[in-house]
């Protein structure tokens, strides 16, 4: 029995069988991945997931891939959530954890999504996948797409970081560097995607590639020993993976998998250089988010026109949650404060969500005692030029071979 | 007078066709011109104050026009006004 019954609009609800689209006919609005919720409850269970892959296929069964289809995989997902003490002690937060998902193979959280995305599309017969990007999700879909032996082609704004720029290019894609925004890039294939034969991640395969962010809840639940936290902090560019952090969560209290049925606030963390999600919510109509132009370093959740983010804004209200945003200077400053504390280093988009966190913390919104998760979605080293631009050698001397004058410079 | 480029899912709506000319001097009065010929955009298009619904994206020569004056955004002669469904990317 298959346990994916069709997409459907969450706007409209009208009902499409499975295939590689996006948007609903009637309405534009998203379409989603429907599963056979009552057969499948019958067989998930904690043990039956305990059992399973260190990695993300141990929910397989709520991830839109069918139990005989062959997966693409390098082992992403069950990173480790680790409790912050010391950067808790700053904060005042006794139970503070960083889930650090800069661990996955790609170092960022997209492998979640591609090992998803690629193992359903090649299941359909596509032979080349493609995507436009921010630079992760690029990385991602060239590593696995060279582990699928497919073609891959990844769009990426002119002026990407160096070091993604590398770390894309080593798997031999075709890299297309397109003169302009992460915006007009995603306009860009939006267009394409209606005259290739490609599977586009994050474009008419999205309904299925989006679910693979419900496993870094997923875990997250099973890491506090099948307990959800009180809030998480998540970082915003389109919105796609905080819409999906709200399904995993009900979906972890609808199969009785953590104890309890309260649901966590979800808060979102944005650069103010691009905050358009943040913008709307702290205005009259935080279900009107207008476009901007981004300008930020945090360049991997630069997205000026997020497709998700009437639906941020909703379920942060909804769950208590809030859209916060940080200054450049709160970034970095957030990255070292990382970094020195708990000894994770993280690149500009988890300073987005550091920054926001620290932000929230001092302007006193815990008690202290509450179970407080931050979502690290990617790795420093693919942003390395923020820090070496900003003094970033930190406490650096250089000295003679000897020990003259290593006493002259270093005071001990 | 400006051309528009209709997406897929809406093409039913243009007999298939996937370019359609039109006339109208803002991007406003080009989407009522659109709809007069055929009809069913102007639904698709616009909510009930009017305004672009939220999961429409408009660009003019391949600028999103929320980024400038929206609807009253000028249009002319040999101008591209693409129609893109706007849940896409991230
Ligand atoms: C490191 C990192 N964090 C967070 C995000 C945000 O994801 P979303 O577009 O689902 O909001 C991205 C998106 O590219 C990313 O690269
Ligand atoms: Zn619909």
């Amino acid at each position: 029995m298959p346990k994916l019954l069709g997409l459907r609009c969450r706007e409209c609800g009208a009902e499409y069988p499975l295939q590689a689209t996006h948007v609903c006919e009637m309405c534009f609005g998203p379409l989603d991945a429907v599963y056979d919720y009552a057969s499948l409850k019958k067989v998930v269970t904690r043990e039956r997931i305990e059992s399973g892959p260190k990695s993300i296929w141990r929910y397989r069964d709520l991830l839109p891939v069918e139990e005989s289809t062959p997966v693409v995989t390098l082992g992403e997902g069950f990173t480790p959530l680790v409790k912050a003490d010391r950067l808790g002690h700053q904060l005042g937060l006794r139970n503070l954890y960083l889930k650090n998902d800069s661990m996955n193979p790609t170092n960022s959280f997209k492998d979640r999504v591609v090992s998803v995305a690629i193992s359903w599309a090649r299941s359909q017969g596509f032979e080349t996948m493609a995507c436009a990007s921010t630079g992760n999700l690029a990385n991602a879909v060239a590593a696995y797409s060279a582990r699928a032996g497919l073609e891959c082609f990844v769009f990426i704004p002119v002026d990407l970081e160096p070091q993604k720029v590398v770390s894309i290019g080593v798997f031999d894609p075709n890299l297309v560097a397109v003169r302009g925004t992460y915006d007009d890039v995603n306009r860009l294939c939006s267009q394409l995607v209606e005259s290739t034969p490609w599977a586009f991640c994050n474009i008419n395969i999205r309904p299925f590639y989006a679910e693979g962010s419900k496993t870094l809840t997923f875990e997250t639940a099973e890491q506090l020993g099948w307990k959800l936290p009180d809030e998480i902090i998540i970082p915003v560019a389109s919105g796609c993976q905080f819409v999906r952090h709200r399904q995993a969560v009900r979906e972890l209290i609808d199969f009785g998998l953590v104890r309890g049925d309260s649901v966590p606030a979800l808060t979102g963390a944005q650069a103010l250089g691009c905050s358009p999600v943040y913008n709307a919510f702290k205005s009259d109509e935080p279900e009107k988010v207008m476009p901007v132009k981004p300008n930020t370093i945090a360049r991997s959740i630069a997205i000026g026109n997020p497709s998700d983010g009437i639906y941020v804004n909703r379920i942060a209200l909804e769950t208590g949650g809030v859209v916060e945003a940080v200054t450049e200077e709160e970034i970095v400053d957030a990255m070292r404060l990382l970094a020195r504390t708990e000894g994770i280093f993280t690149e500009t988009a988890g300073g987005v969500t550091i920054g926001v966190l620290t932000k929230l913390a001092r302007a006193g919104r815990w008690r202290g005692d509450e179970t407080v998760v931050a979502y690290v979605t990617g790795h420093g080293l693919k942003t390395a030029d923020v820090l070496a631009s900003a003094n970033g050698h930190g406490r650096r001397v250089e000295i003679d071979p000897t020990l003259k004058s290593f006493r002259e410079k270093v005071n001990l | 007078m400006p051309r528009f480029r209709i997406p897929g899912p809406l093409r039913r709506l243009s007999n298939g066709e996937i370019t359609v000319e039109v006339g109208g001097a803002d991007l406003g009065s080009a989407i009522v011109a659109l709809d007069e010929r055929y009809p069913g955009f102007r639904d698709r298009l616009l909510d009930d104050k009017g305004d672009l619904r939220q999961f429409v994206n408009v660009y003019l020569n391949d600028e999103d026009v929320r980024l400038g004056s929206g609807l009253s955004e000028k249009v002319k002669e040999g101008d591209e006004i693409s129609i893109v469904p706007a849940v896409a990317g991230g």
